[in-house]
């Protein structure tokens, strides 16, 4: 700019910047001060902050800091305080966790949170399982329901390639059996639990095919995994042909086993999660121990209930 | 005045602040709001102090508002969240009766027992106790720093702050056990939000109190503007009686040498300006800046006093009477104005919010259920055959003892229940369920029943306690409707 382009506005006595647009001219108001100093500050703030702060990829700042680590300290900070409970969970027997009823909680919200990520692809988001996948709420159990059984499952699998996993094989009988006395059985195991008349030939057959496993009526053997023919629940349907492919063909449904893949903490929790849906059974009481106490009248709800004498219960809502 | 030039501003868009220095004055009103700050500043101070016994279970401080326990404690009654409309329907009482109070007296509230009111009082009473009165102080203002204004002004700044931090300091006793708080405070050991809110308020006290003064009446608070919209002309407000006071006239001679009855009872004196802790004068009319605390009535009647004019050129006296005396008329009663359908309506809703909140505290049941369905899925099929639904029970013992309480159903005759604190094999009609003190049991609940057609069949779930208050007590139990579905 020129300086004969400087002129100053009379009414303000500021200069113009010297431009004109059909006689609108722009005044050149000097920038506040304070806005100045801190436009300035802002710089040199900017200079340390590029020095001190990772501002480039792959270089880290002065200072050491980096979202990534801050990250890395807060889980580990989560762990920390986690650590306590879960060493306490680790050190407990499956069996013996419900004594402790904060264990207990956490044992749950834990495995609740495990089986949303290990489990619910077979088993469903309800934990109510599919058609050939088991529902893990009702009362219906292939190899028991009792806490450790429900921890042996989960921890070997069923048909997995574990050394210790539950193992068991129906025969497929459509090479032993003919087409008509696999529908007379078909009959006769519906019967069972109340769907179809009695059949005789079929019970004949049943006595000499079936009942080493499923027991003479059908009751099924939790020790092999044989399933329980008498009752309401179906892991393959109940309808004739359903049944009549389970006969003839049989089914080997598989579940992975969890030890090695998951922590024993977390198969601890799972197994905890799944007993108390619902469907959970109390343990066998051994043969030899000593009479138990009948259970006292009132159960007191495990969870949830307040410390007494500080009037500052755990759990308010 | 004109309209606005942006180019050539005549008067600054920005008023700067012309300092207040009120100078003392005594009589009925400065009384009065002495025993009114002396009140207001007791209870703020005194009440977290006061216990309340309790029993065993609960805290012994008579208010407490347990924001991490979600309590509020005030002597005899006990607040749960679920409970919150009590604390709704006492801000709407306070909202109705300060409606209550302007329309029958003006801006009261304003003048006495406002906080910011109370506070600034007693910061200037300070300041006159260390600078003298109005006029040392504006002498003071006005003179160069010296080691002496200096002195002045950090000891009455150090006793502002310790004014400031004690009232700062109080807030935090209503919110935790105010004896435990206070050692742990001065340990160092307390909750870093005790330290914060002290210092918070301890700067806002400071600030507004001791500089913000009139300010905060005038540009900040919403109140006056409200409050001048629940004003009418039969409110009473300060009013200066300009029918009497005008021509003001300075000094006798000059009043004598006027025309018979010409000459105003105003002599011009300023009192009334030089002691309005707002700054304004009364005799300009009513207006925003008037916080209705009388201490120019003081100032007047004792001017009137000495000579020897009757009282009340400034007075209490609503704009009708006003009008009606300016007319030649007498004013009416106080009673009169006072009980006027406005008034009496505010009273009356006012006092039906109360009377109803203290019927229902009376009668409300301290034990509550509450249940939510499973939803996935809504049902189970049993081995047996029979059908499961699930629900998630929260009991709540709003007793300060620990209680065993019988969770019974009624309807659905064939079903029974039992809790995932329990065997299956002990389902029943009815189990008994101990819930600690004060405090909310979760438990999941279980009811199973033999099939059906698909649909919904009604039961009852009936929470009772299995020992009374008294003996004689009829017993307070709760129920839930619950929906047992068949799919």
């Amino acid at each position: 700019m020129t300086d004969h382009n400087k002129r100053v506005d009379e009414a303000t006595g500021t200069n113009l910047v010297g431009h004109e647009w059909d006689g609108i001219e722009e005044l050149d108001t000097p920038l506040p001060r304070w806005w100045v100093y801190i436009f300035a500050g802002t710089v040199v703030f900017a200079a340390g902050y590029v020095v001190a702060y990772p501002s480039f990829p792959d270089v880290a700042g002065m200072t050491g800091w980096s979202s990534r680590g801050q990250l890395d300290a807060a889980l580990k900070a989560e762990a920390a305080t986690r650590a306590p409970l879960l060493n306490a969970i680790a050190a407990t027997p499956v069996e013996n966790l419900a004594a402790n009823p904060q264990l207990m909680r956490s044992a749950i919200e834990g495995g609740n949170a495990a089986f949303k990520v290990n489990c619910v692809q077979c088993h469903g988001s309800s934990a109510t399982g599919a058609r050939g996948y088991p529902n893990l709420k009702d009362d219906d159990w292939l190899w028991g329901g009792d806490i450790v059984s429900i921890h042996t499952t989960i921890s070997h699998g069923i048909r997995s390639q574990s050394d210790e996993t539950r193992y068991s094989q129906m025969p497929a009988f459509a090479d032993m059996l003919s087409k008509g006395q696999i529908q007379q059985l078909v009959t006769h195991v519906r019967s069972l639990s109340g769907q179809d008349k009695p059949n005789a030939a079929g019970a004949q057959l049943f006595a000499e095919n079936c009942a080493s496993c499923h027991g003479e009526s059908g009751k099924g053997n939790r020790e092999m995994g044989a399933p329980n023919l008498a009752d309401g629940i179906w892991l393959y349907g109940s309808d004739r042909a359903a049944l009549t492919q389970t006969i003839s063909k049989a089914r080997f449904g598989v579940m992975p086993h969890w030890a090695g893949r998951l922590d024993p903490v977390t198969i601890k929790m799972l197994a905890t999660y799944v007993h108390s849906l619902g469907g959970g059974e109390a343990l066998p009481q051994p043969q030899t121990a000593t009479a138990v106490p009948p259970a006292a009248p009132a159960q007191t709800a495990a969870a949830d209930t307040g410390t007494a004498g500080t009037g500052k219960p755990n759990v308010r809502s | 005045m004109s309209a606005l030039d942006l180019i050539n501003p005549t008067s600054d868009l920005y008023k700067k602040r012309a300092p207040v220095f009120p100078r003392v004055v005594n009589g009925r009103f400065r009384r009065l709001k002495w025993a009114v700050m002396a009140l207001c500043l007791a209870v703020y101070y005194i009440t977290p102090w006061l216990r309340w016994d309790r029993g065993t279970h609960a805290p012994d401080q008579a208010v407490l508002i347990d924001l991490a326990g979600r309590r509020f404690f005030m002597f005899d009654i006990e607040i749960w969240p679920q409970e919150f409309y009590y604390v709704a329907g006492l801000l709407i009482m306070a909202g109705i009766g300060l409606f209550l109070v302007t329309s029958a007296v003006g801006r009261a509230w304003c003048g006495y027992a406002c906080p910011q009111t109370v506070w600034t009082d007693l910061f200037q009473h300070v300041e006159r106790w260390i600078d003298g009165d109005r006029n040392a102080q504006l002498k003071l203002n006005a003179a160069p720093w010296s080691a002496a204004k200096l002195g002045r002004r950090l000891t009455k700044w150090s006793l502002w702050l310790v004014i400031a931090a004690a009232t700062g300091g109080a807030w935090i006793f209503y919110f935790a056990d105010a004896p435990t708080l206070a050692r742990q405070f001065m340990a160092g050991d307390a909750p870093f939000v005790a330290y914060a809110t002290v210092a918070v308020l301890t700067f806002t006290t400071f600030t507004l109190g001791g500089f913000m003064r009139e300010q905060v009446c005038i540009y900040m608070c919403p109140w006056p503007r409200i409050q001048t919209a629940m004003l009418d002309e039969k409110s009473l407000i300060v009013t200066y009686r300009d029918w009497r006071g005008e021509p003001r006239t300075q000094g006798l001679k000059k009043a004598a040498t006027m025309a018979p009855g010409k000459a105003g009872d105003c002599i011009d004196c300023n009192a009334c300006v030089s002691v309005c802790p707002t700054g304004i004068d009364i005799r300009n009319g009513p207006q925003l800046g008037c916080i209705n605390c009388a201490l120019c009535i003081d100032a007047c009647d004792e001017v009137m006093g000495k000579l020897n004019r009757p009282r009340g050129l400034i007075d209490y006296l609503n704009l009708d009477d006003h009008r009606r005396e300016l007319a030649g008329g007498t004013a009416t009663p106080v009673v009169k104005t006072l009980l006027r359908p406005r008034t009496l309506i505010y009273f009356a809703v006012w006092a039906s919010i109360g009377v109803a909140m203290l019927f229902t505290l009376g009668g409300r049941t301290r034990l509550a259920i509450d249940a939510a369905q499973d939803r996935n899925p809504i049902m189970i099929i049993m081995s047996d055959g029979t059908v499961r639904n699930g629900w998630t029970i929260k009991l709540r013992n709003m007793e300060s003892r620990p209680r065993r309480i019988e969770l019974a159903m009624t309807g659905l005759p064939d079903g029974k229940l039992w809790t995932d604190a329990m065997d299956k094999r002990d389902a029943a009609r009815s189990t008994r369920i101990d819930v600690a003190a004060d405090a909310t049991t979760r438990l999941h609940l279980y009811v199973a029943a033999p099939a059906g057609p698909a649909g919904e069949t009604g039961f009852a779930l009936i929470a009772r306690p299995l020992e009374p208050a008294q003996p004689d007590a009829p017993p307070q139990t709760a129920a839930h409707n619950l929906k047992f579905v068949r799919q």
